[in-house]
């Protein structure tokens, strides 16, 4: 029985995603044909297989994600019981012993990794260490291939915690360690499982003195059992992956074997479910550090009395629905913020580069909360629309975003965004700016509450409304000049814009 | 290095296949392909037509070709005026590294960028080249056995608007840009594609015979 494990397709990269099986369980393959897909970093790559024979068994669905060298398939040779040919020099050697199974990686910030990662072995494969002419002294070492190669194939249990953490360092630490006459087994390495990182090894070198500089033994001289500070543990978040510089230079040669190193504790049940982003989420995850990146978010929050337009709701409820409309306080909202725009036009504008574009209709776009995500429907010159023609507009576009029919223009050219969360009864939110645009007012819920008039506790509907500016191009001024509008719009409702 | 032109999406995989094929045979050597497409939405493996956020057909009406692609990820958008780099490489065996070749197509871009006085640079954790918070320069790999297709697609002087139809939430104009908005004057695409040749060269320590 062969494994098949996730293969290492780079120095930094310690996860890939199967996102295809070429082959299913039973189907024959032969070694080297392609036997499945990945993608790591944007690059999608067709992985061969390890050995020939018949798919036993795959582990990893296609969309899951799982750490280098996890198994995730078993090919089962053609004479099985009869133990699988060695395949040291595929690109995916099976592991000497069998990897832990392929937990998910939880998707966490990088921040917490040490708890969730599970013991990824870092391996340098046959064909990895680049020999590449790189500008480094000439090293008597062995030819790079064989060398990282007889260390690679030692039985993991036959390693020490030297050769591990050999075998763990990138190129470019090898090259400066070899540059400084450094025995990287010297240095305590604070990366993944120990491995020594360019920042550890940089400050190694800084912190020693010239004449321990001058007095350090090259690499392949040194014993292997210097007086070099104990390893660091497993330690905390993996430092961001060096910058590829150059080729290594030499590999010092593999170190005598030494008792095994306790095993590193078996990772976790896994607690947490790692599902893909669907593209429609990973493009508002974009636009939305995009919008916070590009603009000077300010938010401010009003409190409006919404007793006339729920007296004037009560009063046209029916002749609406006549019409085939139901009517919400949203059209009076709009309605309101339609006025305001106008009389502010700054709110209605755009930045593009050095120059103020001032939009001259109004085009607001509602955002619509679908089941994949979220979509803005653009109700095109709303300024022109009634209370009538704007509810209209907003169930037809709500109706079709939810439909998926709705045209290509109807999501376009957006001058200001309304957003109604409403429903799950948030006070007011501080919504994120719909770029280009420079203003996003966000509903809050809309409910009886007492309040102060004439010095007396009366009941009254009331909403909060917040408004997010950006304030590269509106000032605070401006923005509760705006808001005030809106506030007063609502308050003395005009019952002819119905 | 070939210079194609104008080429229909199709037209390009085609082309790719075949000299993929003969790359791993060791029939040829290297190639780089430099061509624009005719304006086309891609989807990758596991982007669904549903979310272009429009029917196929609407998109189609407009005269934008919607293709499946056997890339993995997101959608996409090529057309005329967009520089578009096929690179057929055989990685091996110096340069097995994935993250490293991306970083070597974005730092070709980013030298392209350079040479119209334009920094440009990376955004940690996005693919792609960048200028401030705008993606002037995408990439899409596909790697079988060490050898390489697909590419990157450098924007020289992209219809932007394009892009508004793939986003969601209605939000457009930001995240790419062109060279031609930022320099503010018509660039030729076959200018650009020269600077790219060279640079690619270089970064790939490559002779580039036309």
């Amino acid at each position: 029985m062969a494994d098949v494990i996730m293969p290492q397709m780079g120095e930094s990269i310690a996860e890939g995603t199967v996102t295809k099986w070429l082959k299913n369980v039973g189907d024959r393959v032969e070694r080297d044909e392609p036997l499945f897909e990945i993608s790591t970093d944007k690059v999608d790559a067709e992985i061969p297989s390890p050995a020939a024979g018949i798919l036993k068994e795959i582990r990893v669905p296609p969309g899951t994600t799982v750490a280098v060298n996890s198994v995730v398939a078993l090919i089962a040779s053609e004479a099985e019981p009869a133990p699988s040919t060695p395949s040291a020099a595929r690109p995916a050697p099976p592991a000497p012993e069998p990897p832990p199974p392929p937990v998910p990686l939880p998707a966490l910030a990088p921040a917490t990794p040490p708890a969730v990662v599970p013991p990824v072995e870092y391996r340098i494969e046959g064909e990895l260490p680049p020999a590449l002419p790189a500008p480094a002294p000439p090293a008597p070492a062995a030819e790079p291939a064989s060398g990282t190669k007889a260390a690679t194939e030692k039985p993991r249990a036959e390693m020490t915690a030297e050769d591990l953490r050999l075998n763990r360092s990138s190129p470019v630490v090898r090259r400066i360690a070899a540059e400084h006459h450094v025995d990287i087994r010297s240095v305590a390495g604070t990366g993944i499982g120990g491995r020594v990182t360019k920042q550890d090894i940089l400050g190694h070198i800084e912190h020693r003195s010239p004449a321990d500089e001058t007095a350090a033994a090259p690499p392949a001289t040194d014993g292997p059992d210097s007086s070099a500070p104990p390893p660091a543990p497993l330690a905390p978040p993996p430092a961001p992956p060096a910058p590829f510089v150059a080729a290594p230079s030499e590999v010092p040669p593999p170190p005598p074997a030494r008792p095994s190193p306790p095993p590193p504790p078996a990772p976790a049940a896994p607690s947490v479910e790692r599902v893909p982003m669907s593209p429609i989420r990973r493009k508002t995850a974009e636009h939305m550090v995009l919008s916070r990146r590009t603009s000077a978010h300010v938010s401010t929050v009003f409190e409006v009395e919404m007793t006339r337009v729920d007296g004037l709701r009560q009063k046209h409820r029916a002749a609406f629905l006549e019409r085939g409309v139901r009517l919400t306080p949203t059209p009076f909202i709009l309605r309101a913020v339609v006025d305001a725009l106008k009389a502010f036009p700054i709110l209605n504008a755009s930045l593009d580069g050095d120059h103020v574009l001032y939009h001259k209709d109004v085009n607001l776009g509602v955002a619509v909360a679908l089941e994949q995500g979220l979509i803005v429907p653009v109700i095109h010159r709303a300024d022109e629309k009634n209370v009538l023609g704007l509810a209209r507009a907003v169930h037809d576009l709500a109706d079709r975003a939810r439909a998926k029919k709705l045209k290509v223009e109807e999501v376009q050219g957006g001058t200001f965004t309304v957003t109604n969360p409403g429903g799950f009864g948030s006070l007011f939110g501080t919504p994120i700016i719909n770029q280009p645009q420079v203003a996003i007012l966000d509903i809050g819920t809309i409910e009886k509450r007492p309040v102060v008039r004439d010095d007396a506790i009366a009941i009254r509907t009331m909403c909060y409304l917040a408004l997010t500016f950006d304030h590269r191009l509106v000032d605070g001024a401006d923005a509760d000049r705006f808001m005030a509008r809106v506030k007063q719009v609502l308050q003395e409702f005009d019952e002819a814009a119905l | 290095m070939k210079r194609l032109g104008r080429v229909p999406y199709d037209r390009g995989l085609e082309l790719q296949e075949a000299l993929v094929a003969q790359r791993r045979a060791g029939g040829v050597p290297d190639h780089l392909l430099l061509l624009e497409h005719d304006p086309v939405f891609t989807l990758g493996r596991n982007a669904r037509p549903e979310n272009l956020l429009f029917p196929a057909e609407a998109l189609r009406a407009r005269g934008f070709a919607v293709v499946e692609t056997g890339r993995g990820g997101d959608v996409t958008y090529h057309g005329p005026g967009q520089a578009v780099g096929y690179p057929i490489l055989d990685l091996a065996p110096d340069r097995c590294d994935v993250h490293r070749y991306v970083r070597d197509l974005e730092e070709v871009m980013i030298r392209v960028c350079k040479d119209y006085g334009i920094a440009a640079g990376r955004v940690s954790g996005l693919t792609g080249t960048w200028v401030g918070t705008d993606k002037i320069g995408a990439i899409g790999v596909r790697i079988a056995r060490w050898v390489t297709s697909h590419g990157f697609a450098f924007n020289a002087a992209t219809d932007l608007s394009a892009f508004d139809l793939i986003v969601p939430c209605g939000i457009r104009g930001r995240g790419v840009t062109s060279l031609e908005r930022l320099l503010g004057r018509p660039v030729a695409r076959e200018e650009v594609e020269d600077r790219i040749a060279g640079h690619f060269a270089s970064v790939f320590e490559r002779t580039v015979a036309p």
